[in-house]
């Protein structure tokens, strides 16, 4: 699979631009208010994880001591610290979602590709989030995010639909 | 109470009795204070409020919910219960979850028996636990050869995170994922490289940071304590020894708000580790036709005397080239002696006293020193011009050759409180850009040869700034010189704060214009209205200067003792016999080459050591073994001239001897008057009789003309002594041998010197050639070295092939 997935080691210059754009919202001094959006800028930018390098990168960036940014990356659930597949897949477990039959589409799902929960498609397109909180959309569920995308109202067909429109 | 009056007070009842507290302070505080226990794990007084572990829950009338005492301000009129059955349930459900996931293992736990959480368990806790599901396991990380993890008992308070944001101000350790899976770690298997580092082992309030030198080789309980001062660095922060069957342990911090507060350097924590090396002097051993040989103490120290009397009454016309000599006597230039600054008082002032009583003057524990010609002006001890504690009270402070925070790490700690709380404006001009853990308004870097000159620089800012007319002797320096902006800035810092300090470090007074740079580092105190102050090398200058352990003076500025010659001059002249002390002449003195060759020549050498050396055996004659450290009794005076006596805490190893007595009975031997000492006590009272009316001062008075030598072209070595190389006990204790900071031979230099000498990124390692030395060392592109000099540290393994720390070097492809 890590054939698949390729890594990033250094910020680009438009990610730099991107972080720039962050820290002018915040005091000069207090460059670690624009971690989190730096690390999510990066891990954009790596198609959805983050690597020790990248990680060494934003530090050396904002001018923070690694451990700090390790600290926030490994706290986030948005933050992927492991390689996985390009297309980022969460369904929403949480107990609207549940009450709706979440735990179906979930297990379909997890037949369809082959994978279990936390893990990458052996081709590199798709990863199943391990477990993703409340998103706010109880009145549509079971729901699911596709790459920061939110599909609501969800059926084994249309998850079916959603999936194989994943390049 | 007339002081209690200018602060707002505020009174409290906490269990019935009233307190008054000053307003805005914690609960906490002031129950402490007024000696009641609450518990608490992440609560520490030296380190910022976090609240987490919630242990420290009191009653407080009229509030909804038990408060945390370490979070909640006193507040006039707060009725607060430690000990109702509303607190103490509150304590116990904290102490029940705390424990959920702990491990019972305090059987085989190097915390059992002193640890908070196992006291606080007793006395808050239940015996029986509720909890019947899994329990959380966390695998170790290797954080280094220092401490040891042990992550399962963590109870996430955050102490040590807090630590090294707080006080090693170099964040290492941090707490990582979320929730249950939330942990200490390091950033993905780094160790850890701060100098102050083992502190978190005496912070952690349970076993989950241990020392991974004593691990497992006592319990708490089975330990003697003995109180004892740090024999490494001129701040003398005080230590306990703990002691199991008269083996040393370890060696914690003994609290002393004064000088160390509740810290100490990893050097003074983990150095006891070279007491056990494997080359201790355990016997006597004398050399016979080339061969050393065990001998008894009695024949021993017979032969010393013997020689040390043959040598003396050699006749003068065996001698070489002491004609020029007038000033020192002729027994000056027959038998000399090295002392290590970081012997005892006592050590120091018995070898003056025996050498002086044989007529010699030539004793010296300057021995990283290169320049004395302005010796006759030093002032009775170089101190640090100021209590320890006001460094953390600065406004701003100019530091000359100087790596306080590898040197003296605590006083580093004092200077980045007042870096980081009082926005000290704090500059260093040394001959290589070191890391500090705090900001610098300053960090100047020159070649070596350029020091004096980037100096006098400085000094023409402040002359221009105060108006005063430049004093003759450093004129011709200060008027070639042209102040730039980071120059002028230092002066208006300094000139603009109400408590500023010039500060020469241990790199200046082995540099080799070291009386150019006192006469016009002083100048700028002067005239800046600055402290002057000096940051010395090894744990006793001050010591050694106040005993007379210096060739010019006797004890206590004594101008009429016998006087000899210093280390340079006497290993040119070549002395009959020579007596060490604690001396490796390979690592511990500047022009060991020439040292060495001296006493390859002399016909006898005493060396009183704890410990074989190769270059000792090679030129040794004699070797008497002495107690180290923990082994003897003895007393040191530290930077702020605080004189400090100890106790020995565990029996010298073998058959070795505590110094002082040693000393003495060689003065017996050899029929000297006053060497009937029974107790160290009595030599360090001998001395202090001669001393009771001194007054430090730093001013120097009719300095000689300071003239800056043109810089040539050559490329000249510069050096440092790293942390871990400073004396012989610390280069042999084990563990600090892995760390980071144990720094191995390398030559630094700029890309530009490298680019000069045609050595590409390919090249790893050059051929470096030191007058008669030459070595094969690893080459370091390094933009923190300046241009026009090579960084090779002395005092280091393979350092012994080069010379001088300050010669000239011939670099070329290997």
């Amino acid at each position: 699979m890590n054939a698949m997935i390729e890594a990033e080691n250094t910020l680009s210059a438009h990610a730099c631009e991107e972080i720039d754009a962050l820290l002018k919202r915040y005091p000069a001094e207090q460059k670690k208010s624009a971690l989190l959006g730096a690390l999510n800028i990066a891990q954009h930018e790596n198609r959805g994880f983050l690597t020790k390098e990248l990680m060494q990168a934003v530090a050396e960036y904002l001018d923070l001591a690694e451990i700090e940014v390790y600290e926030v990356a490994s706290f986030y659930s948005m933050y992927e610290l492991k390689p996985v597949a390009r297309h980022n897949v969460a369904v929403c477990t949480n107990i609207s979602c549940m009450l709706m039959g979440s735990q179906s589409i979930v297990d379909h799902v997890e037949n369809k590709l082959g994978i279990k929960l936390g893990e990458s498609t052996k081709d590199g397109r798709i990863y199943l989030k391990q477990e993703e909180e409340c998103l706010a959309a109880c009145a549509g569920g079971p729901m699911m995010q596709v790459d920061h995308v939110y599909y609501e109202d969800l059926t084994a067909e249309k998850v079916d639909a959603i999936l194989d429109a994943l390049e | 109470m007339s002081e209690v009056m200018n602060e707002e007070f505020v009174t409290i009842t906490v269990d019935g009795r009233e307190l008054q507290a000053p307003k805005g302070a914690m609960l906490i505080e002031v129950t402490d204070k007024a000696n009641i226990k609450v518990p608490r794990f992440c609560y520490h007084e030296k380190l910022a409020i976090s609240a987490n572990c919630r242990m420290c829950l009191v009653e407080v009338e009229k509030a909804p919910k038990p408060l945390p005492a370490c979070a909640t301000p006193v507040m006039d009129g707060m009725i607060v219960h430690t000990q109702s059955d509303y607190a103490r349930n509150a304590q116990k459900s904290v102490m029940e979850f705390l424990l959920i996931n702990h491990p019972l293992d305090c059987p085989i736990c190097d915390q059992g028996g002193e640890c908070e959480l196992q006291d606080v368990a007793m006395g808050y806790g239940q015996d029986v636990s509720e909890y019947v599901e899994g329990k959380r396991v966390v695998f170790d990380r290797n954080i280094g050869p220092l401490i040891t993890t042990e992550l399962t008992r963590c109870i996430h308070c955050t102490r040590c995170v807090r630590f090294g944001r707080e006080i090693a101000g170099l964040r290492e350790l941090g707490m990582t994922g979320r929730g249950e899976n939330s942990l200490i770690s390091t950033f993905i298997e780094q160790s850890i490289e701060s100098e102050m580092s083992g502190n978190v082992i005496d912070i952690c309030p349970v076993g989950a940071l241990t020392a991974k030198p004593s691990r497992f080789a006592a319990r708490a309980w089975e330990l003697m304590q003995h109180a004892s001062i740090a024999p490494h660095d001129c701040i003398g922060s005080n230590i306990f020894v703990h002691t199991l069957r008269g083996e040393v342990i370890r060696v914690v911090p003994r609290d002393n708000e004064a000088i160390n507060e509740v810290w100490i350097s990893d050097r003074d924590r983990f150095s006891y580790e070279g007491l056990a090396s494997d080359d201790r002097l355990t016997a006597p051993m004398i050399r016979e036709d080339g061969e050393w040989v065990e001998a008894d103490w009695d024949e021993a120290l017979q032969l010393a005397s013997a020689e040390i009397r043959h040598a003396l009454d050699t006749s003068a016309s065996d001698e070489k080239g002491g004609d020029e000599d007038s000033e020192a006597g002729d027994a000056s230039s027959k038998l000399a002696a090295l002392i290590s600054p970081s012997s005892t008082l006592e050590e120091l002032y018995l070898l003056q006293k025996l050498m002086r009583s044989l007529g010699s003057g030539s004793i010296d524990h300057r021995l990283r020193q290169s320049d004395f010609s302005d010796q006759d002006f030093a002032p009775l001890i170089p101190w640090l011009g100021q209590d320890i504690e006001n460094l953390e009270n600065i406004d701003a402070a100019l530091l000359i050759g100087s790596n306080t925070r590898k040197e003296q790490p605590i006083a580093n700690h004092r200077l980045r409180k007042a870096a980081v709380t009082n926005k000290a404006q704090i500059s260093f001009i040394n001959a290589k850009e070191f890391e500090f853990n705090f900001p610098l308004a300053n960090n100047i870097a020159v070649a070596q040869q350029q020091l004096a000159h980037e100096l006098a620089a400085v000094a023409a800012a402040a002359f221009t700034a105060s108006g005063e007319a430049v004093p003759s002797y450093i004129a011709d320096a200060v008027s070639k010189a042209t102040p730039n902006k980071a120059h002028k800035a230092i002066v208006q810092q300094l000139s603009q704060g109400e408590n500023t300090s010039v500060l020469l470090g241990s790199q200046a007074a082995m540099h080799p214009s070291f009386a150019a740079l006192r006469a016009l580092a002083e100048a700028i105190a002067v005239q800046t209205g600055s402290i002057f102050g000096y940051l010395s090398e090894g744990s006793n200058s001050a010591g050694a200067w106040l005993a007379g352990a210096v060739p010019h003076r006797g004890p206590c500025n004594d101008a009429d003792a016998v006087k000899g010659l210093n280390v340079s001059d006497w290993a040119e002249k070549a002395p009959t016999a020579a007596i060490l002390v604690n001396v490796e002449p390979e690592h511990d003195v500047a022009q060991s080459q020439q040292v060495i060759k001296a006493l390859t020549n002399a016909s006898s050498v005493i060396a009183i050591t704890a410990f074989r050396s190769p270059a000792l055996e090679d030129v040794a004659s004699i070797m008497l073994p002495a107690a180290a450290f923990t082994e003897t009794s003895g007393t040191c005076v530290n930077a702020e001239g605080l004189m400090q006596s100890f106790k020995g805490a565990n029996n010298p190893a073998g058959e070795a001897r505590p110094g002082w007595k040693i000393l003495r009975v060689l003065g017996n031997l050899l029929k000297l008057e006053g060497f009937d000492y029974v107790s160290s006590d009595q030599v360090r009272d001998e001395l202090r009789g001669h001393c009771e009316s001194i007054e430090l001062d730093n001013s120097i008075s009719g300095v000689a003309q300071v003239t800056l030598s043109a810089t040539g072209g050559s490329f000249m070595r510069a050096a440092d002594v790293p942390i871990y190389a400073a004396d012989a006990l610390v280069r042999r204790a084990s563990s600090l041998q892995k760390t980071h900071d144990a720094i191995a031979l390398a030559v630094s230099m700029n890309p530009a010197d490298a680019a000069r000498l045609d050595l590409d990124d390919e090249i790893t390692s050059v051929s470096v050639k030191q007058g008669e030395g030459s070595a094969i060392l690893r080459l370091i592109i390094d933009e923190k070295v300046p241009a026009g000099s090579a960084w090779i540290p002395m005092a280091v393994k393979g350092s012994e092939l080069l010379g001088d720390p300050f010669g000239e070097v011939v670099i070329e492809k290997a």
